[in-house]
Parts: C-alpha cells; sequence; structure tokens
C-alpha cells in the first residue's frame, strides 16, 4: 500500500458492461436503479472472472433517488456476489453521475487507498418519486403521532381538497426555474442553433446508432437483461433507436419548450431512459498481476461550473480544455470523442464553442481547442438515439470510448458530459 | 493411580439464588438424545433438586450449538425383542415426565432443534423460552419411524396446543419453526439467542416465587366447538382418520395408532391415555413397518458419512459457481436448488427465449420458499440474482463445475463438453444429467476425463431427493468425493454407482415397468394394475408413473435396457402403441389417464383401449400376482446391479430405490424386502414366474447362491449400518 506522499498510481479500467438502454415506461419500468444496479453489477463479476474477494469498493450514482434506499451504491454492492466487507458510497452530480463515481473510485486506486473497486451509474425514471403537498405530509405526520383514534381524525379533518394534489417532480433548476429543456431552447438562441442543424444531428445520432446496433458494435458492450421477475420479457438492444427515422419526421415535430419561436423538439433531445452501467477499475499493477488486459488507462478528469441561468449545459467548453492541458494533450491528439448528447441544441452549442475566442478566453485559453473532426466525433449515435438513463451515462460514454477506441486501435479519447446546475465534465482516456 | 479417565457426564449442573441450572451435553455426539446415561443422569439431577430445599425451581437446557435434545437413542429400539419391552421403556418414560411435571417449577430454554422425547420433556416442563432462530425447530417425527410419541406427547401436546393442531404435528411428524410454535403455544415466548439463559433464570425466579403464572391458552371460537366437547371431537377424529387413509392407504400401522393414542386421552380418566400410549409404543415397535422404517433411517445417516470412494477420502473441492448448460427443466430445476445452497449459478441456453424460460422456472420454484414464508422477500430477491443467464460462455471462465442438462443424445452432449472445455479453467468439473446415456462414451469427448462423471438428478429436481453420482473407470475420487458432497450440500440423499446402461435406478425401475406393460398386453385394467402397485407401498402406480415421466421418455430409457440387456428387458406391445398413436403422456395432456387443460389428472381415459392388443376384453389377474409380476422384476434386476458391480452395497440400492422411484419406505428398499422374505422364497417365486414368463425372471446367481445356503444381504438381526 502506497503512503500519501507517494506518486499516484496508474489507473486501468479493466472491463464494464451495460443494460440496454430502454425508453421510460417500457421494458424496464418494473426495475427501480437499485434494482438495475444490481443486475448490473452481478453481470460485471460473472462476466470477467474476477475473485469477489478481491473488490474493494463500489461507487455508484443516481439523480433521482429513492427515498428508502438513498445510498444506491450500498444496496449495489450488498448483491450476493460479493463480500459484505465491500465499502460503497454513492455520488451525485446529476447527468455526470457516474463520471464522477469512476473518477472517485479512479482517485483512490490512484491515492493507493485501492487496488479494485466498481464505478459506474444507473437510473430508472418510470416510477419518479411522486410527493403528496407540504399540506398533506403534514396531516400524515401529526395522525403517525396520535395516540387515539380520535386524535388520527382530527388531524385528517384538517385536509382540504387542493392538499391531495400531488407534486410531480419537473426536471427544472432550483434556482432559476427554468426547465432544462427551456435552458437548451435558450441555448439554441444564443448560440444560433438552427432547426434544421438539430434535426439533422438528431438523425446522424439514429443513423450512427442504428449502424453500431446492426453490426454488433454497440451492442457487445450489453448483456441481454432478463427483466424479473416474470422473465416474460428480455432486453436485448437500446429500444429507443430510430433506425427509419427520416428528416420529415423530425421536421414535423412541434417545438415543446417555446411553441413560437422554438426549435427543441422531443425529436432532437434524448428522452427518458431507464438503465445501468458499471466498469471495473484497478492499478496497472493490480491487472497485470490478476492477468487482465485492461481496456485503457485513466489519463485525466476535470470538472467545471458556470452560473445555471446563463448557458445552463454549456459547462464542457471549460471542463474539457483542463482536463486535455491535465492530459498534457491537444484537440489534435485525440483519435475518438464521445460527447453526451442532452439535447442536440447543447452538444452543437458545446461544439460551437470549443471554437469560440470568447469561451476560450473563459476557459482561460489563449486560443480556442478547436473543431471537433466529425468523423471521429460520437461515431455510433449518442445520448439522443441511445438514451440517456440520467445517473448510467457518464460510465456509457466511458464503455463506448473505450471499446470503439480499440476497435480502430487509436490511443487517445476523450468524454464529456453537461449537468444540471451548469456544471460540466471532461475525461481523458490512453488505450493499453 | 487410575489408568482409566472417568466418563464425562452428559449433565452439569450449577445452583445460584436458588435456581438449579441443568446443561445437557452427551459426549461424542453432535446432537442431543437420550441415551441411557443421559436418561440417568437426569433423573439423578432431578431427584437431587426434589430434595434440596435450596432449589426452588430449575432451568433445562442444552450445551450442544444449535440443538436441544433430537430425541431418544433409537439404536436402543433394535434390543427389544417383544411388545412388553417398548412399553415397559414408553412407561418409564412417562413416569419420569410426570414426577417433572409434578415438581418444582422447571422452565425448558430451547435453542435448535427439539424433537421426539425432547419435546416430550420441554412439555413436561411449566414453561418454554424457545429463541427466535432459524434454527430452532419443534416436532413429534415418531410417526416417521412407524412409532408414536412414547412418553406422554400424544397427551400433553393436544392439552397444549388444542386438538387439531396435535393432530396435525403427531400424524405428519413435521417440524414448527418459533415463530409457529409461539402462536401454537407450544412455547411460551420467543427470546434472542444470547438471553437465552438469562431470561430462562428469570422466569425460573418467578415462577418459584407465584410472580408469574401460565397463561390458559385462548381457544378460538371454531376450535371450541369442535374440541371442546367429544361431539366435535368425533368430527375432527374421524376426519383425521379418512385424512391418514387416503394418504397411507391404511399400509401404515403408526398414524392410526397415533389417533388412537390421542382419543384415548379424551375417554376415561388421564392414565387411560397414557396406558394407551405406552401398549401401542410397545406394539408399533415390534411391527415390520417400524423395523424397516429405522434400519432405513440408519441407513441414511451412514450414507451422510459415504463418499462413494474406497480408501482415504481426498479433500473435497469448493463448489462457488455452478455453470448449466441447457436451461430446459433439468436446467433450471438444477438451478433452483444450486441457488438456496449458496452457488452462483450461470445458465446458458442456445436463445435468450430458452434462457428467459428457464429463468421463469427457476423463479417459480423459489416463488414456492416466498409464498410458504420460508425465504423474505430481500432474500427470495438474493436468490433470482445469484442465477444469471446467457446464450454464450460469457460467465463460464471461473466456473467449479459444469452440469450439461442439453437433448438426450449422444452427439449434442459430447458437443457441448468440447466447447465448454475451451472455456472452463482446468479445475472444474463436468458433469452429465443424462438419464440413460453411459458417461464413459460421453467423457470419450473430453480433454480430461479424470474430470468427468454423471449427476443424475430426477424430476421435478426441487422435490426429488435422490441423486445418483455415477462414475466411469476414469474418474479421480476427488471428483467423485466433491460431488457428493455438493449433492449433500443441495440437499439430495446421494448414492454412487458405477456406469453402466441405467444406472440403477431407472435400470431396476425397466422391467418393473415392463412388467406392467405386459399385464397391459394381456388386457388387464390400467386401474388394477396401478391400484394394486400402490396397494404393495408405491406412491403411484407404474402406468400413473410412465404418464408423469412421459411415454416418449420411458420408452427411450426402456430401449436404451433393452438393447443392453437383451430378452429379459424385451418390450411390451401396449406402450409402442399409444405412444404412436401420439399420447405422450401427462407432458401431452393425454395418456393412459385422462388430463385436464391445467394438467390435473382425471380417471383413466378408456379411449386408449382401443390402442392396446385386447382392445376391449379385460382379463383379471389377482392383485397379488401383479404385484409379484412387477416387484419380483425389480428386486431380481436390483440383485443384477449389484452383482455386476453397478451399486456399491445393498445399503445404496434400498436408500436408491426408496428415494429414486418410491420403493415403498416401510419395506426398507429392494434388498431388506428380499432379506425379510427370505432369499429362498424370493427365488421359489421368480423361478414360478420364469416357467410362465421365460426370459424375463432368470434368478440372479446371487441370490441363488443366497437362498441355497440362507444368507441375507444386511447382516443377521438387521442391523447392517
Amino acid at each position: 500500500m502506497t503512503g500519501p506522499r507517494s506518486a499516484p498510481r496508474r489507473v486501468a479500467i479493466v472491463a464494464g458492461v451495460r443494460t440496454p438502454f430502454v425508453k421510460a415506461g417500457t421494458l424496464f419500468k418494473s426495475l427501480s436503479a437499485i434494482e438495475l444496479g444490481r443486475q448490473c453489477v452481478a453481470e460485471l463479476l460473472q462476466r470477467t472472472a474476477l475473485d469477489a474477494r478481491e473488490v474493494q469498493a463500489v461507487v455508484y450514482g443516481t439523480v433521482v433517488p429513492n427515498v428508502q434506499a438513498p445510498n444506491i451504491a450500498r444496496e449495489v454492492s450488498l448483491i450476493p456476489h460479493l463480500p459484505k466487507g465491500v465499502d460503497a458510497w454513492s455520488v451525485s452530480r446529476a447527468c455526470a453521475s457516474a463520471s464522477q463515481a469512476i473518477a472517485d473510485a479512479a482517485d483512490q486506486v490512484a491515492l493507493g487507498h485501492l487496488d479494485v473497486a466498481i464505478a459506474g451509474g444507473a437510473e430508472s425514471l418510470s416510477n419518479p418519486p411522486i410527493l403528496h403537498s407540504r399540506a398533506f405530509s403534514d396531516v400524515l405526520l401529526q395522525a403517525n403521532k396520535a395516540r387515539s383514534i380520535g386524535q388520527k381524525l382530527e388531524a385528517f379533518a384538517k385536509v382540504r381538497p387542493r392538499d391531495l394534489v400531488p407534486v410531480t417532480p419537473a426536471i427544472a433548476e432550483p434556482t432559476t426555474g427554468e426547465t432544462m429543456g427551456q435552458s437548451a431552447e435558450k441555448m439554441a438562441k444564443l448560440n444560433g442553433i438552427t432547426r434544421a442543424e438539430q434535426d439533422e444531428w438528431a438523425l446522424r445520432s439514429h443513423r450512427l446508432a442504428a449502424a453500431g446496433t446492426r453490426d454488433g458494435r454497440l451492442t457487445a458492450e450489453m448483456f441481454p437483461v432478463y427483466v424479473p421477475p416474470k422473465y416474460a420479457q428480455v432486453a436485448t438492444a437500446d429500444n429507443g433507436i430510430r433506425e427509419d427515422t427520416s428528416l420529415e419526421q423530425l421536421a414535423s415535430l412541434k417545438p415543446v419548450f417555446d411553441k413560437r419561436y422554438g426549435s427543441v423538439t422531443a425529436g432532437n433531445a434524448s428522452p427518458l431512459t431507464d438503465g445501468a452501467a458499471a466498469v471495473l477499475l484497478m492499478s496497472e499493477e493490480k491487472a497485470d498481476a490478476l492477468g487482465h488486459r485492461p481496456l485503457g488507462f485513466l489519463r485525466s478528469y476535470a470538472a467545471a461550473a458556470l452560473d445555471p441561468g446563463e448557458q445552463l449545459l454549456q459547462a464542457p467548453v471549460l471542463a474539457a480544455p483542463i482536463a486535455l492541458r491535465r492530459a498534457g494533450l491537444a484537440l489534435a491528439d485525440i483519435d475518438l470523442v464521445e460527447m453526451h448528447e442532452a439535447f442536440a441544441a447543447q452538444v452543437l452549442s458545446n461544439l460551437r464553442g470549443f471554437e469560440s475566442q470568447e469561451w476560450a478566453e473563459r476557459a482561460g485559453l489563449s486560443r480556442p481547442l478547436g473543431a471537433v473532426d466529425r468523423d471521429r466525433l460520437n461515431v455510433m449515435g449518442g445520448s439522443i438515439a441511445i438514451g440517456h438513463p440520467f445517473g448510467a451515462t457518464g460510465a456509457r460514454l466511458l464503455l463506448t470510448l473505450l471499446n470503439e477506441l480499440g476497435r480502430r486501435g487509436g490511443r487517445f479519447g476523450l468524454l464529456t458530459v453537461c449537468a444540471a446546475g451548469g456544471l460540466g465534465f471532461a475525461m481523458v482516456v490512453e488505450r493499453a | 493411580m487410575s489408568t482409566a479417565t472417568a466418563p464425562v457426564s452428559p449433565l452439569a449442573m450449577t445452583v445460584e439464588e436458588g435456581v438449579a441450572l441443568l446443561v445437557l451435553d452427551v459426549p461424542g455426539q453432535p446432537v442431543n438424545t437420550f441415551t441411557a446415561a443421559a436418561q440417568d443422569a437426569l433423573r439423578d439431577a432431578f431427584d437431587t433438586c426434589e430434595r434440596d430445599p435450596a432449589v426452588r425451581a430449575i432451568v433445562v437446557t442444552s450445551g450442544k450449538p444449535g440443538s436441544f435434545v433430537a430425541g431418544a437413542d433409537i439404536e436402543q429400539f433394535l434390543g427389544w425383542t417383544t411388545p412388553a419391552d417398548g412399553e415397559r421403556a414408553s412407561r418409564e418414560g412417562q413416569a419420569q415426565f410426570a414426577r417433572i411435571a409434578a415438581g418444582k417449577p422447571v422452565v425448558a430454554a430451547i435453542h435448535g432443534a427439539c424433537l421426539g422425547g425432547g419435546l416430550e420433556f420441554a412439555m413436561a416442563c411449566h414453561w418454554r423460552i424457545a429463541t427466535d432462530d432459524p434454527k430452532t425447530g419443534l416436532g413429534l417425527p415418531e410417526v416417521q419411524l412407524g412409532l408414536v410419541p412414547g412418553a406422554g406427547g400424544t397427551q400433553r401436546l393436544p392439552q397444549l396446543v388444542g386438538l387439531q393442531a396435535a393432530l396435525d404435528m403427531i400424524l405428519t411428524g413435521k417440524t414448527v419453526r418459533a415463530k409457529k410454535a409461539l402462536s401454537l403455544g407450544l412455547v411460551d415466548e420467543l427470546v434472542h439467542p444470547a438471553i437465552l439463559r438469562r431470561v430462562a433464570l428469570e422466569r425460573a425466579r418467578e415462577l418459584a416465587q407465584g410472580t408469574r403464572t401460565r397463561r390458559e391458552r385462548e381457544t378460538k371460537p371454531q376450535a371450541f366447538l369442535l374440541e371442546e366437547n367429544p361431539i366435535g371431537r368425533a368430527v375432527v377424529f374421524r376426519q383425521a382418520r379418512e385424512k391418514v387413509m387416503q394418504r397411507t392407504k391404511g399400509l401404515y400401522p403408526a398414524p392410526l395408532a397415533a389417533l388412537e393414542a390421542v382419543a384415548a386421552g379424551y375417554q376415561g380418566d388421564d392414565a387411560q391415555g397414557y396406558r394407551t400410549e405406552a401398549r401401542l409404543f410397545g406394539e408399533l415397535s415390534m411391527t415390520p413397518e417400524c423395523r424397516e422404517l429405522v434400519h432405513l433411517f440408519f441407513a441414511t445417516t451412514a450414507l451422510k458419512k459415504d463418499f462413494g470412494v474406497d480408501g482415504e477420502v481426498p479433500p473435497r473441492l469448493p463448489i462457488a459457481k455452478l455453470g448449466i448448460l441447457g436451461a430446459g427443466f433439468m436446467g433450471a430445476g438444477i438451478a433452483s436448488v444450486a441457488s438456496p445452497a449458496g452457488t452462483l449459478v450461470r445458465l446458458k441456453d442456445a436463445s435468450t427465449e430458452r434462457v428467459a424460460k428457464g429463468l421463469a422456472a427457476v423463479r417459480d420454484v423459489l416463488k414456492e420458499k416466498l409464498v410458504r414464508k420460508q425465504v423474505t422477500r430481500p432474500r427470495f430477491d438474493e436468490l433470482l440474482l445469484q442465477v444469471s443467464g446467457t446464450t454464450d460462455y460469457t460467465g463460464f471462465a471461473d466456473v467449479d463445475l459444469v452440469i450439461e442438462a442439453v437433448f438426450e443424445e449422444l452427439q449434442v452432449k459430447q458437443q457441448v463438453v468440447r466447447e465448454v472445455e475451451a472455456v472452463i479453467p482446468p479445475h472444474a468439473i463436468v458433469a452429465s444429467n443424462t438419464s440413460t446415456i453411459p458417461i464413459a462414451r460421453i467423457a470419450q469427448a473430453s480433454q480430461r476425463p479424470a474430470r468427468v462423471l454423471g449427476m443424475h438428478f430426477f424430476s421435478p429436481v426441487h422435490r426429488m431427493p435422490l441423486l445418483e453420482v455415477i462414475t466411469h473407470p476414469g474418474t479421480d475420487p476427488q471428483v467423485t468425493a466433491t460431488v457428493v458432497e455438493y449433492g449433500r450440500q443441495l440437499g439430495k440423499t446421494v448414492i454412487v454407482v458405477r456406469d453402466g446402461p441405467g444406472f440403477y435406478a431407472n435400470r431396476i425401475l425397466a422391467p418393473y415397468v415392463n412388467a406392467a406393460g405386459l399385464l397391459l398386453d394381456e388386457g388387464v385394467a390400467i386401474e388394477a394394475i396401478d391400484e394394486a402397485l400402490v396397494q404393495f407401498g408405491f406412491p403411484v402406480g407404474p402406468i400413473t408413473l410412465v404418464d408423469e415421466v412421459g411415454l416418449d421418455v420411458a420408452t427411450k430409457a426402456g430401449k436404451i435396457v433393452a438393447d443392453a440387456f437383451g430378452a429379459r428387458m424385451a418390450p411390451n406391445e401396449s406402450l409402442p402403441r399409444v405412444i404412436a398413436a401420439g399420447r405422450l403422456g401427462r407432458k401431452g395432456k393425454s395418456g393412459f389417464y385422462a388430463y385436464d387443460e391445467a394438467g390435473k389428472k382425471g380417471g383413466v381415459d378408456a379411449s386408449v383401449y382401443q390402442l392396446l392388443p385386447t382392445g376391449a376384453r379385460r382379463t383379471t389377474v389377482p392383485a397379488e400376482r401383479i404385484v409379484q409380476r412387477c416387484v419380483y422384476a425389480m428386486l431380481n434386476e436390483a440383485v443384477l446391479a449389484l452383482e455386476d458391480g453397478i451399486l456399491r452395497s445393498p445399503r445404496d440400492g434400498d436408500v436408491g430405490a426408496v428415494f429414486g422411484i418410491g420403493f415403498p419406505p416401510f419395506r426398507g428398499g429392494p434388498f431388506r424386502y428380499i432379506d425379510r422374505v427370505g432369499a429362498l422364497s424370493v427365488v421359489e417365486t421368480l423361478d414360478l414366474l420364469e416357467r410362465d414368463y421365460p426370459g424375463r425372471y432368470v434368478a440372479a446367481r446371487t441370490l441363488r447362491e443366497m437362498a441355497a445356503r440362507g444368507g441375507r444381504f444386511h447382516g443377521e438381526g438387521g442391523g447392517a449400518r
């Protein structure tokens, strides 16, 4: 075990697997994020022939927590495959949760605190938490404390009809009141991203994802999920990919967040999705000792933040340069890029930001990063087509990136994730 | 100077603050039983306590981890030669417990198994505390050995839990778990194991001071109507008797005797019931049913220590992960017992649909446990999660054992063996679940035949107790021992047999079923055949069995042994005709019997007779003759299997037949049955049958030799362990 003053160790990403990503309310609607996470990590262990006693920690992320079991990582670590002594903690960085979980676990490995860890994330949007109004919650609490039937009835007598209306969570920024879609709409206008460009990007995402599914490159990173408890259905591929969609179909959709001048539609945004992903991290020495050939190594990562009221989803533009600088690389050195597509408007805004002098200076660069070669970007589509389980996407991007880098014989990869709250995340990996 | 060490007393006594704590720990045994030494020690200790004014109350508990008292010392029974011996032992036990019940307050502190005499003792105590622990279980299993509880159990249990609950426990011999025991009123409270003794001592003090008295059991209203008056009770007894007759066909005297003993307790004075119990206990102990059940118990106990290898037993390898090839009925069934045993299972089949069906079948079996509250919901989810499916060989790189349960055809099995060996680690064992294909042929496809053997499960896997482990000449003894131990971990009764057509269970089943088929050929009615064998003691008759197993499966198995063994297994005509007409039995909802949409069995499907040789014409054969023709074919085949070296011992043959194909347990098994009837008599009967059906009943050489010298398969006095 290395001490805190030693040089950080190189972190290997040894293996990873994900569930198919399925649209919320479909095949996985009876499964919680915890169950998806447990299935995913169980499968990772089944596949890697790793002695489970080697695993020391599970670091896992989810965005919408289960109130009765908020530490998803611990529930995932308690699968029967793993010893009960495995440590576990959960991470919350909105859509970059899995990325942060991976970074956290990697830091522990680099520091020498851990040799082997599992990291990733899961999300289930099929069953969002529905809350009682504050007034009704007060009534229930009071009734719970009541000693007699009479006291209980007294509590319930206070209920008014409007108190019974439940509160459904909207994906809105608490400090601005803007939903994410409204923020994307704003970014499209500010950055001059047209409706046509967005629809084209969505089409690109679906076409490339469909190709990757057909030829098996995309499905190689998944395992079929036999949906418990009925086992009547099996998920074998991402079910949101529309092979047959067209610009005409996309163009026919109405803008959702600005009826009059809007350009963001359901078709050029990522769908609500259920799914889970997990990767296995080890120190380089441990991977060697156990005879594993890693998929790649973590070269660097960075996070950035900006005012959510400004351009909510633009922070990757600030994070990517830091990650590249920490990696000692330029954009031209990167062979493959995976960018999370929350909205076509967002990813196109990010790309424009990489080429912008203004954003470069904000990031502390004298010159912009440059244009990202489209042939190296989201080559098997992205979140718009594949789907976006909030807590899992960061791990999915890493897996897709490393697997495809391997196929192409590339050396360096870059991934970026935008996140609610005006946060951004970027990671650079190096192939073994 | 003494050269011999004094024997360690089974009972340790300490007295503190007026309470005597008696800790029972019988040396040299993993669990406590009431051995002669234990009984003496207990009697002496109680006498001492009664005489000592410093002792105001008594606590009795066990020094064995995980068990209280598992029952009487069964070995004692075998020494009795007349009913009076057993009756006397029962009277003594009753008297001993009556003294306890009449003396100073006694608290029984129960953790773990509290069975038979152990429970009878506890019921004579004035207060029962048990631990809220999965190991804790209370029951009166004497009926399962062909006896009745003999130390007051038939009298005290109804008083404690009510008539119906008592009958349910006594007539089935079932064990009730802690929570149920509390709700029945069988125990007075449940505590965490760590505070059992402390609370027991406290209760004892309270009972001595009079600050705690026993609550009267509340009688539920409907129970009141049935149990608290003679007319209601008569109804209960009549229903119970009907149920017993239905279940046992009147072949087991013990449950009927138990009813009599319990009923006697409600007539006449208190002593009447106890006298009846003692008398019946003595009578039953001399019955052949009891003797055979006791021997069967000893045989299965001894078998648990047998690893099926000669000489020193090699260290067994742990089986942490199991790969199953084939997610069909058998593959899924094996997965459903492996998961609760703590194994991680990887279930493979050719398509996601087949894998999904297999996982659903596993879920169905595990769901039963959830419904019966044998497992909690989180545990159920965990058990399901331990089993995962695949359509490729991912997940096989770290398996310790592979069981192939693919299509029953040599080429297919050899192919999967070749494929899987390319991906499994070198130490992994490869077992085949085949029921008909010689293991040696499957092993031919293997790169490491020393690690290949057969694991023949019976269907449905989660219910059928037998596992045949089949070795070929090259099988490594460590592999055999490992698989035997794993089979026991799965809860199976394991026998090791050598490779040969039909192995053991199916081999002896074949001539039995064949004989039934020949009877059909002659025109005997289907129900007459089945009824005769059920009256002999089989759970179902041979024709029903064929319908259950599937006519196609039966035919296939029949062909294998017919090819191997020739004339004596030459097939009948009826079976092929029926299967040719497309009837497969229960699986196809059409066979010899009628099945409804749900697959439930009805009566004989009379239309099947049109397919049989004699059509509508019926012949009558006496039931005794039907039994002879079917059972003696099986007996002879069992001896041949022993002769051929398939079986390692007659004991294995008895246990295998009882647990694998339903040979009547109260007859002990084929070899014990031959011993009881006498080899000479068996040979004479075979010779007569051979005369009528040449080629089918040629007596085995071993039998003839045994008949000539008056020998037995099991030792004189019937004590083969």
